[in-house]
């Protein structure tokens, strides 16, 4: 099991290695850059603002349940929900969520390049595949994920608030008090690099079970779920060592 | 012309290929035929350096293509064209920008003109009117073509065909030789092709060498085929009723 760990993380970083190159043509590459950017992240914004709504109101629900005593001022649910997502929602919550979506388009997609020879026929014509396939696919996911947990931020306490509009679990004063209550603007830059990290495993990570696929449909199957879960795994282990580090 | 010296590869234990040596010329359709696992597409593949071969040569013209730097491998590989078994064109791309693809890797044209280029290959193998289809759009045969259009884009002065029939009705099968060859003639190119179609075989086969369990067992020319004597050979081309009545035919 240990041979098996060290070699694929050698694997790993000769693959980083191959794809952190300087792109042959720019124009391709910032071409490639925005189809990835379109496909990867503008089409997760439906799924993670769904998702980031529902998340708040639910919040709300939950803390103002929790919150029965009255010597707790009801602010302290806003301000608690503005906390929850900002901290942990918005950034792993959403990262999980995304490793299963974005994770498994890049592992299956890489991967059936892979069984039908299309990477081949890229390395034969002299092309470096994974600096043209991945490397756009990396940066977009590094660099634009951040922008989507912001977007969730912004949504889950929308969400926070029409609930306490449609519900009255609150009073609305209560809650915008709370959502603006002690704000610390590094909790969202923490967030931001957190989500950045994450980004990066993802995209990595599933770009390199899908690149070294082997064994015709089933093993692109086979390599996207090995992508997800050890993304996953990734994350979890990664939000604990930065959240150590930096909070 | 291409050149393999004792070339050997294998896989852990297996050895695939087994001290191969033989020439590809310029302007010849050069076949290598074997069955099934024979270990033809790892010989294709050593050749062009997608496998690394264990031991051995492998020239290009001057060049000692497998112990070349990258540089130089790099110039070599912008030469070959190359049709896959399935096609591998790329899902993401329609036929035209499957074939701009090595144009806008390699050359500084303007659009205008690759996209002249790109409307030159199409219709040089017969394609008109899929410049914007996806190859899921398009049949085995015209996937091939594109496949083929492809290959030709930067005027490849070897192309390497990795079971071009394949999948493909004996008609469409001999429409792809017949346009294999013509470019070969045209274009003077070093053309290597793998197959196990014996149709291929005799309409287009100027040199064949044939391959069995790893090593190189028979070469000659289509004519000399029906006087070999080498059994595996005889086995594997006259396994049919009719390749035998051919046989007895030209005798």
């Amino acid at each position: 099991m240990f041979k098996s760990l060290f070699t694929q993380t050698g694997r790993y970083v000769l693959f980083m290695g191959k794809v952190f190159r300087r792109p042959e043509k720019w124009r391709m590459f910032a071409r490639q850059f925005i189809n990835e950017s379109d496909k990867l992240i503008i089409d997760s914004i439906p799924l993670i603002a769904l998702i980031s709504i529902f998340i708040g109101a639910v919040l709300v629900i939950q803390t103002a349940g929790n919150m029965e005593s009255p010597f707790i001022p009801k602010m302290y649910v806003g301000y608690m929900t503005r906390e929850s997502l900002v901290l942990e929602f918005s950034s792993t919550m959403v990262c999980l969520i995304l490793a299963g979506k974005m994770g498994s388009n890049i592992s299956s997609e890489i991967g059936t390049m892979r069984i039908t020879e299309q990477i081949d026929a890229m390395e034969m014509m002299g092309v470096n595949s994974a600096n043209f396939l991945i490397l756009p696919k990396l940066l977009s996911c590094t660099f634009l994920t951040p922008l989507l947990m912001l977007m969730s931020f912004i949504l889950g306490i929308i969400g926070g608030y029409i609930t306490v509009v449609l519900t009255e679990v609150i009073n609305i004063a209560d809650y915008v008090t709370g959502i603006r209550y002690w704000f610390i603007g590094f909790y969202v830059t923490y967030s931001c690099i957190k989500t950045a990290v994450f980004g990066f495993i993802i995209a990595s990570i599933s770009s390199f079970f899908g690149y070294y696929a082997t064994g015709g449909s089933l093993g692109v199957g086979h390599s996207s779920t090995r992508a997800i879960v050890i993304s996953s795994a990734l994350i979890l282990i990664f939000d604990l060592i930065l959240t150590k580090l930096l909070l | 012309m291409i050149r393999i010296d004792h070339i050997s590869k294998s896989f852990g234990d297996k050895r695939v290929l087994d001290d191969i040596s033989t020439t590809f010329e310029r302007g010849k359709c050069s076949l290598i035929i074997g069955s099934s696992g024979s270990g033809k597409t790892v010989m294709l593949k050593s050749i062009i350096g997608l496998h690394e071969p264990d031991s051995g040569e492998v020239w290009f013209d001057d060049v000692l293509f497998n112990s070349a730097d990258e540089n130089s491998r790099k110039r070599i590989r912008s030469q070959i064209g190359m049709l896959f078994q399935g096609s591998a064109l790329f899902d993401f791309a329609t036929a035209e920008q499957n074939v701009m693809f090595p144009l806008d890797f390699f050359t500084d044209m303007s659009y205008e003109e690759k996209l002249d280029r790109v409307n030159f290959c199409l219709h040089r193998v017969a394609l008109e009117n899929v410049n914007h289809k996806y190859p899921s759009e398009l049949s085995g045969g015209m996937q091939k073509r594109v496949g083929i259009a492809r290959a030709i884009a930067l005027n490849p002065r070897y192309l390497f065909c990795d079971e071009p029939n394949s999948g493909l009705d004996p008609l469409t099968s001999i429409h792809i030789d017949r346009l294999i060859q013509e470019i070969t003639r045209e274009y003077d190119i070093t053309t290597v092709i793998n197959t196990h179609d014996m149709n291929s075989v005799l309409e287009i086969g100027d040199k064949i060498t044939f391959i069995y369990q790893g090593q190189k067992k028979w070469e000659g020319s289509r004519d000399e085929i029906f006087d070999s004597d080498c059994r595996n050979l005889n086995d594997f081309v006259f396994a049919s009723k009719m390749a035998r009545q051919l046989k007895e035919h030209q005798k």
